[in-house]
């Protein structure tokens, strides 16, 4: 039962994307591209995610708790650091080039095409480097208030 | 859907999303981020593994309800040569590492917070995502 809560949203997420048409990577291209023929579909997704996700976001973490667990565990750092800029630039020229950022991605596993798996393997690869690079000394110290594997998102 | 549906289609599916991450956030405490829910799994801790498995078995049971409801959303080609679909997964993986979340944790979660760091992240990824296309896929003559 514990499991229901994640496994419903993860369901939910994925119609979501499918819905709105996030799984074409044509689309993620349309909407970065600006000065050609613009899609503004992406924007609408985040209008609509944001617009439900706000309100019920602020009333939730209001609570002492959780359903499950103890705390809410909520990014609560506010600076800015090199790191997020240089990481979210080069997100940027990855999601621009392949047209996919990482849930429509996974869920296009589906489609079976070896590009996409080809993505997907690569990414987590991209994710490997950059764990292996951090377990050594030089740790990520300043999200003390996050457990293992705390993430702005 | 048809693509046609404008932009209804979208903004409910965006609202889909957002329901998600709030059960997510109701339920586990958690962000719905994906990049960091996957991210966890490579160095697992304990109470960090069920939980993350779930949401990606969740994701997967939705795609193949999708696949079934509408089988196009389903029918994706990376519109990339393969050499730059590589090196835009690991432009991904590695950058939402370091940037600490991608279009879900600051694009709709950390940006509905009205976190400086996520509205300054989505900010970027979107200029360099559209400095990206403009120079190479309109660039081109356009991989779509």
């Amino acid at each position: 039962m514990a499991l229901l809560g994640p496994f419903l949203a993860g369901a939910v997420f994925a119609l979501g994307l499918g819905v709105s048409g996030m799984t074409h990577p044509e689309k993620i291209i349309g909407f970065l591209d600006v000065a050609g023929a613009w899609d503004p579909s992406l924007a609408f997704v985040m209008v609509g995610a944001i617009a439900v996700y706000a309100p019920l976001s602020r009333r939730i973490v209001r609570r002492a708790a959780p359903l499950l667990g103890a705390a809410f565990s909520v990014p609560t750092r506010r600076d800015l650091d090199p790191k997020l800029i240089l990481g979210a630039a080069l997100f940027g020229i990855g999601w621009g080039l392949g047209g996919f950022c990482p849930g429509p991605a996974i869920l296009a596993l589906l489609s079976w095409s070896p590009g996409v798996l080809a993505f997907v393997v690569s990414m987590v690869a991209g994710m490997a480097a950059f764990e292996l690079q951090t377990s050594a000394p030089m740790d990520i110290a300043p999200s003390r208030r996050l457990s293992v594997g705390g993430t702005d998102g | 859907m048809n693509e046609n549906f404008g932009t209804i289609t979208p903004l409910f599916g965006g609202a889909l999303i957002g329901l998600a991450a709030s059960l997510l956030l109701l339920w586990n405490g958690r962000i719905a981020g994906i990049s960091g829910i996957v991210a966890g799994l490579l160095r697992p801790a304990a109470g960090e593994v069920a939980w993350r498995v779930a949401f990606l078995a969740g994701l997967f049971a939705g795609g193949v309800l999708l696949s079934v409801v509408d089988p196009r959303a389903l029918d994706v080609r990376p519109p990339a040569p393969l050499g730059m679909t590589v090196l835009a997964g690991l432009l991904v993986g590695y950058g939402t590492r370091l940037g600490n979340g991608c279009t879900s944790g600051h694009g709709v979660c950390g940006v509905s917070r009205l976190s400086p760091r996520s509205l300054v992240a989505t900010a970027t990824f979107m200029l360099t995502g559209a400095l990206t296309v403009y120079f190479v896929h309109s660039g081109l003559g356009g991989a779509r």
